[in-house]
């Protein structure tokens, strides 16, 4: 699958908190959490993301509270993707879980700047960007999480596996 | 195998496991709240099963927003108690709850050697009583609802050694801010911490608990006490089921090991915005608070209520301070209200709370206006955690958190007693 859009970027530490702050947490549909996205770090982000833009972050992404409001609200942004150089491992396991790309790529995350565009091809984890004409690669996913990732996300994952204990 | 290894092998049918293995995990015990159960009951709803693995070994706690803040937080609490209902699941009501990570431990339902997974971040808390105890989302929560496994990737080891006996007033939460400050935020990314060395065999299990608590602000996945003595006889009037106790082999591999003399270690302050932006109390001078705050699944339990009581005793809190104490669950309450200690609070002038997060995520009970400062217990200084994105948290233990209300500035326990 390919992927295309404009960089929106962040530094290190972006927690869960600043991503979706918790008095929103009494919300649960991922349109009404969009409202909110990144509201605590980066007031203007909803109103200049466009469907199918991308995010690129420092280390540690994602850090903090275990909230899946959190992937939840960036992907129904419109966000097709996240690029960083590292992610916390809840974040990870939840992005993964509910079907939001996320790659780590050190080098291209150093090579972009906000606004550039990249073109992301998830199978292969290559990265170009488009406004620098530069290529760049993200470590591939372990087979284990590719079958989650091939089969849509956990819960279809988790189907299939009882399917088959019966 | 260290610890972790040995648990998590025990739970997936294998004689070994090591670091970067992906295993299939048998769970002891699931944890969701208010927050974090709507959406993983969506979720479950998804699988097409119609009832959970096993009633007895799943756990929901109106803890975050509860007793119910407004309307949409009643709607959630109501969602997940109709489950619970439904389901026949372990519920604790308001009134009868605590914050879960308090809770939990105080009933016996996390054990040595168990495997706990819960839709909350500091489900590292249980690795005190030496089980493996880990956070992840609404969606893994629900998959382990419905089949009693989970997923995980084998983390490796970091051990911590912290020799030498603390000073007064100098407690868990201390140890645990100074170790986030050498190593940072992600300084134990994905790892599994275990906590060892003279220190920390001397703290008592509240203690411990703060230290296990506070892993995940190291990017830690699980943060592990050896059982001992201690442990047992914590968990033995407990516990209502039968447990094993593992423990690291001699020659248990580690990534990396710490070891630090912690016998002139000051209480610990870590500054705004990150828990590993830490300085010794002495070091931070003339910051006047508007608000402190003692509770959370990091420092509301009764040992850190008799600490906050000691220096609250015969004292009043600033005038220009509110000060608000909130014990971790209601056995909490009860045995500080049996020892005098809800008393000294009142009459020093703090406000006492039910129990409940209220302002530690910035739900209710305490929310920071543009400009305000807070001394808290808690466990995250995030830009906006505990309300206006120009607030500052400052996060230390209750010796350091109790002496700030009386004086209205951040400041040692030592400057108002001995
Ligand atoms: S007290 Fe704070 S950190 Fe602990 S579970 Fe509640 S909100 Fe989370």
């Amino acid at each position: 699958m390919k992927l295309r859009g404009a960089v929106h970027k962040y530094g290190a530490h972006i927690n869960t908190d600043v991503i979706i702050p918790a008095r929103h947490l009494s919300l649960s549909e991922g349109a009404d959490l969009a409202r909110h996205c990144m509201e605590d770090i980066d007031a203007g982000f909803v109103k200049r993301v466009k469907q199918g833009d991308i995010m690129v972050a420092a280390a540690n992404f994602g850090c903090g509270s275990s909230r899946e409001h959190a992937p939840l609200a960036i992907k129904a942004s419109g966000i097709s993707c996240i690029i960083a150089e590292s992610y916390a491992r809840i974040f990870f396991r939840n992005g993964i879980n509910i079907g939001l790309p996320l790659l780590e790529s050190p080098e291209a995350v150093h090579g972009t700047k906000n606004g550039d565009v990249l073109e992301v091809v998830l199978e292969t984890g290559e990265i170009k960007n488009l406004t620098s004409g530069k290529t760049y690669r993200a470590a591939p996913y372990p087979p284990f999480l590719l079958d989650i990732i091939s089969a849509g996300g956990l819960v279809e994952y988790t189907k299939r596996r009882l399917e088959k204990a019966k | 195998m260290n610890l972790g290894e040995k648990i998590l092998a025990a739970h997936s049918g294998k004689t070994k496991v090591s670091a970067g293995e992906f295993i299939d995990v048998r769970v002891d015990m699931v944890l969701a709240n208010d927050i974090t159960a709507p959406l993983a009951i969506q979720e479950f709803g998804k699988l097409g099963v119609n009832k959970v693995f096993d009633p007895s070994r799943v756990v929901m706690v109106p803890d975050h927003f509860c007793p119910n803040k407004d309307i949409l937080a009643a709607e959630q609490a109501k969602l997940m108690r109709e489950f619970a209902r439904k389901h026949g699941i372990l519920y604790f009501e308001v009134g009868r709850m605590g914050i879960e990570h308090v809770l939990l431990p105080e009933n016996g339902m996390v054990l040595p050697g168990e495997v706990i997974v819960g839709a909350d971040s500091h489900t590292c808390t249980y690795g005190a009583v030496g089980a493996f105890a880990t956070g992840m989302g609404s969606t893994d929560i629900a998959m382990a609802m419905a089949t009693g496994e989970i997923w995980m990737k084998v983390p490796p080891a970091v051990k911590f050694v912290y020799r030498g006996k603390l000073k007064k007033w100098v407690g868990g939460k201390d140890l645990i801010l100074f170790t986030i400050g050498q190593i940072g935020v992600e300084g134990a990314h994905y790892s599994s911490m275990e906590f060892a060395g003279e220190a920390v065999d001397l703290l008592g299990m509240d203690g411990r608990f703060t230290m296990a608590n506070m892993a995940i602000e190291a990017g830690g996945k699980a943060g592990l006490f050896a059982v001992d003595a201690r442990t047992i006889e914590y968990v033995k009037p407990r516990a209502k089921r039968s447990y094993r106790i593992y423990k690291s082999d001699k020659n248990a591999t580690y990534a990396r090991t710490f070891e630090w003399d912690i016998s002139k270690l000051e209480p610990q302050v870590a500054l705004p915005h990150l828990p590993s932006n830490v300085r010794p109390v002495s070091q931070v001078k003339n910051v006047e608070v508007d608000q402190v705050v003692i509770g959370s699944c990091t420092n509301g339990r009764l040992d850190d209520l008799r600490v906050a009581a000691k220096l609250l005793k015969g004292r009043q809190v600033n005038p220009r301070v509110r000060c608000i104490v909130i014990p971790g669950s209601q056995q909490v309450y009860m045995q500080a209200m049996r020892e005098g200690l809800l008393g000294i609070f009142v009459q020093a002038g703090v406000a006492v709370s039910t129990p409940t997060c209220g302002p530690c995520l910035g739900g209710h009970m305490g929310i920071l206006a543009a400009g305000e400062r807070c001394c808290s217990t808690t466990n995250r200084n995030f830009v906006g955690r505990m309300g206006s994105t120009k607030s500052e948290v400052f996060l230390a233990g209750p010796a350091v958190a109790a002496a700030t209300a009386v004086v209205g500035r951040i400041t040692s326990p030592l400057e108002i007693a001995r």
